[in-house]
C-alpha cells in the first residue's frame, strides 16, 4: 500500500502558541486513517493542516513538510484552491449552504468547470447516490438544504465534498452532532468511500475508530504518541499512555 | 402596622410607581405618533384626487393643479440615489465583513461610516452644494441624488456588514474547503445567506432618504414644471411640502398635507414590506 500523504517533522503555531510538535506519520492511499486523543490534543489542528485551512486566519505558522504525492504542500506560493479541490473536508457540524439540496451539491460540481445542465444533474445524482442520500431526497431536491435532518445534512455535505472528486477526504468528528442511527449510516458510507478516496477522520468515539479505520494515530498534547494499525493500537498498544487512554483510565 | 408589612407596602408602592411611569411614557410617545398620523390622514386624504397625481402645480394663488412633477422628481432622485448608494454601500459592507475584518483600514472605514450616520443631513446638503452645485453653476437633480446617496451610504454599509457577519464562518470554511475561490464563496454562498437581511436594510435606507428635505433644498431645489434633465433643478415632494406649507394660500396648505400623506404612506409601506421580509426569514 502506497503512502498518499507523508508528514515530516510538522510543527504548527497559533501565533505564539505551539499546537503541534514534531508530527511524523504517513497516511496510506485508499484507507481510512483515524486520529484519536483527548480534547485539545491537536487532532483537529493537524487535520486542518492537511488542506491548509489555517491559512484563512492571520498569525498561524507551519514548519516541516506535508508531502502529498511527492509534493510539499507547505511550500510558499502553493495554489490553495487547487490543493483544496484535491483534499476535501467534512466538518463537525453539518455546513449546508443556504440554498436547495440540489444547488448545494451542484456548487461543487460547477467548481470543476462543468457548465452543461445535463451533466451537472447527472453528477449531482451520482454524488447523492454515492452518499446514500439519493433515495431519501430525490423527490424534494429543490427544497432548502436546511430542511433536512442533521444526519441527512451531514451526508449532503459529504456528497458535496465527493462531487468535486477529491483524492483525500478529511472528516473532523463528522458524527459528533448525530444520533446513533445517523452515525451508523455515515460509518457505512465511509467504508464505501475508501474504495475511491483516502480518508482521514478525527473522532472522539474510540469504537468508531476501531470499527472503520485501518490505521490509528493517538495524539496527546500536540504530539503523536503512537501511530500503527488500528487493531494493534486497540489490542496491543506499545505505549502506556495509549493503553491508559483506550481503556478509559483518563481522557 | 409592624416593620415587615410596612416594607411590603413600600415595595408594592414603588412597583406601582415604576409601572405607571413607564406606561405613561410609552403612552406619551405613541399618543404623538397617532396624533401625527391622524392629522396627516384627515388633512391629507381629502387633498388627494386624480389631478393631484397627474397635473402640474397651478400658478400661485390659483386653485387646482397637482404635484405630478414632484412625485416624479422624488421617484427619480430617490431612484438615482439608490442606484449610487446601494451598490457602493453593499460592496463596502462586503469589504468590511469578508476582506478587511479586523484590519486597520476596516476599522477606520467602520469609524468613519458611524460618524457619517449621525452627520446632520443639512451638512451633507451644504457639502454637495459646494461640490456639485456651485462649480457647475446651478441646482440639479443629480446633485440631490448624490446628497441622498451620501446619507444612504453609511446605513447600507453597516447593515450589509452586520447581515453578512450573521452567515457563520463554518459556511465560508466549508465552501473554501471545496476549492472555491474567495470571490465565489462571497457571491454564491455568503450573499445567498444574507440576501433577505440586506434587502431589508436597503429598503429602510430608501425609506429614510425619501423623506429627506434639508439636503435637497441646496441641491435639487425646486421646479414648477416637468423636468427630465438631470442637470436642471427638479421638484420633489418633500421640498414642495416645505414651500407650500410656508405659503400664503389655503390651496397650497391642502396640497402640502396631500404630499405629507403620500410620503408617510410610502415610508410606511416600505417599512412594512421590509418587516414582512424579515418575518419570512424567521419562519
Amino acid at each position: 500500500m502506497t503512502d498518499k500523504i507523508k508528514i515530516k517533522d510538522l510543527n504548527f503555531h497559533y501565533g505564539a502558541k505551539q499546537a503541534l510538535k514534531n508530527i511524523n506519520l504517513s497516511v496510506k492511499e485508499k484507507e481510512i486513517t483515524a486520529l484519536i486523543g483527548p480534547s485539545g490534543c491537536g487532532k483537529t489542528t493537524f487535520l486542518r493542516c492537511l488542506n491548509r485551512m489555517h491559512d484563512l486566519y492571520p498569525g498561524n505558522r507551519y514548519e516541516g513538510e506535508i508531502i502529498i504525492d511527492g509534493k510539499n504542500i507547505l511550500e510558499k506560493g502553493l495554489d490553495l484552491i487547487k490543493l483544496r479541490s484535491r483534499v476535501g473536508m467534512v466538518f463537525q457540524k453539518p455546513t449546508p449552504f443556504p440554498m436547495s439540496m440540489f444547488e448545494n451539491v451542484a456548487f461543487g460540481v460547477k467548481l470543476m468547470g462543468i457548465r452543461k445542465k445535463k451533466e451537472i444533474s447527472e453528477r449531482v445524482e451520482k454524488a447523492l447516490r454515492d452518499s446514500a442520500l439519493w433515495d431519501e431526497i430525490k423527490d424534494r431536491l429543490h427544497e432548502p438544504a436546511l430542511s433536512l435532518s442533521g444526519g441527512q445534512q451531514q451526508r449532503l455535505c459529504i456528497a458535496r465534498a465527493v462531487a468535486v472528486e477529491p483524492e483525500v477526504i478529511l472528516m473532523d468528528e463528522p458524527c459528533s452532532a448525530l444520533d446513533p442511527v445517523a452515525t451508523a449510516k455515515i460509518e457505512d458510507l465511509m467504508t464505501d468511500l475508501k474504495k475511491y478516496y483516502t480518508v482521514v477522520i478525527v473522532t472522539h468515539n474510540m469504537q468508531q475508530a476501531a470499527r472503520v479505520s485501518e490505521y490509528t494515530g493517538f495524539f496527546m498534547l500536540g504530539e503523536v504518541v503512537e501511530f500503527d494499525f488500528t487493531r494493534k493500537i486497540f489490542t496491543a498498544p506499545a505505549n502506556k499512555l495509549t493503553e491508559d487512554y483506550i481503556t478509559g483510565r483518563f481522557g | 402596622m409592624d416593620a415587615q408589612s410596612f416594607h411590603y407596602m413600600r415595595r408594592k408602592f414603588y412597583n406601582l410607581l415604576a409601572l405607571s411611569v413607564s406606561v405613561i411614557s410609552a403612552g406619551f410617545g405613541i399618543f404623538f405618533l397617532f396624533w401625527i398620523l391622524k392629522d396627516v390622514i384627515s388633512f391629507g386624504l381629502p387633498a388627494l384626487n386624480g389631478s393631484f397625481f397627474t397635473e402640474l402645480p397651478a400658478p400661485p394663488g390659483a386653485e387646482g393643479g397637482g404635484l405630478a412633477n414632484a412625485i416624479f422628481g422624488t421617484m427619480l432622485i430617490t431612484g438615482i440615489a439608490t442606484a449610487i448608494g446601494v451598490p457602493s454601500g453593499i460592496l463596502a459592507g462586503t469589504y468590511l465583513s469578508e476582506y478587511g475584518r479586523k484590519s486597520r483600514v476596516a476599522s477606520v472605514v467602520r469609524f468613519v461610516s458611524d460618524i457619517l450616520v449621525s452627520a446632520p443631513s443639512i451638512v451633507v446638503g451644504v457639502f454637495v452644494y459646494a461640490l456639485l452645485v456651485k462649480p457647475f453653476g446651478g441646482f440639479s437633480a443629480i446633485a440631490g441624488a448624490v446628497a441622498l446617496s451620501i446619507i444612504m451610504l453609511p446605513v447600507v454599509i453597516r447593515t450589509s456588514e452586520e447581515m453578512l457577519k450573521l452567515v457563520p464562518d463554518a459556511t465560508r470554511e466549508a465552501a473554501l474547503a471545496l476549492g472555491a475561490p474567495h470571490w465565489k464563496v462571497t457571491v454564491h454562498v455568503v450573499y445567498r445567506g444574507a440576501l433577505r437581511g440586506i434587502t431589508t436594510g436597503v429598503m429602510l435606507a430608501v425609506a429614510r432618504v425619501s423623506g429627506e428635505t434639508a439636503p435637497l433644498l441646496f441641491t435639487s431645489f425646486n421646479n414648477s414644471f416637468w423636468n427630465f434633465d438631470m442637470s436642471e433643478p427638479t421638484a420633489t415632494l418633500t421640498v414642495t411640502i416645505f414651500n407650500y406649507a410656508m405659503g400664503p394660500y389655503e390651496d397650497w396648505h391642502q396640497k402640502a398635507w396631500g404630499g405629507a400623506f403620500l410620503i408617510t404612506a410610502i415610508v410606511l409601506c416600505v417599512t412594512l414590506l421590509s418587516r414582512l421580509i424579515v418575518r419570512r426569514k424567521a419562519a
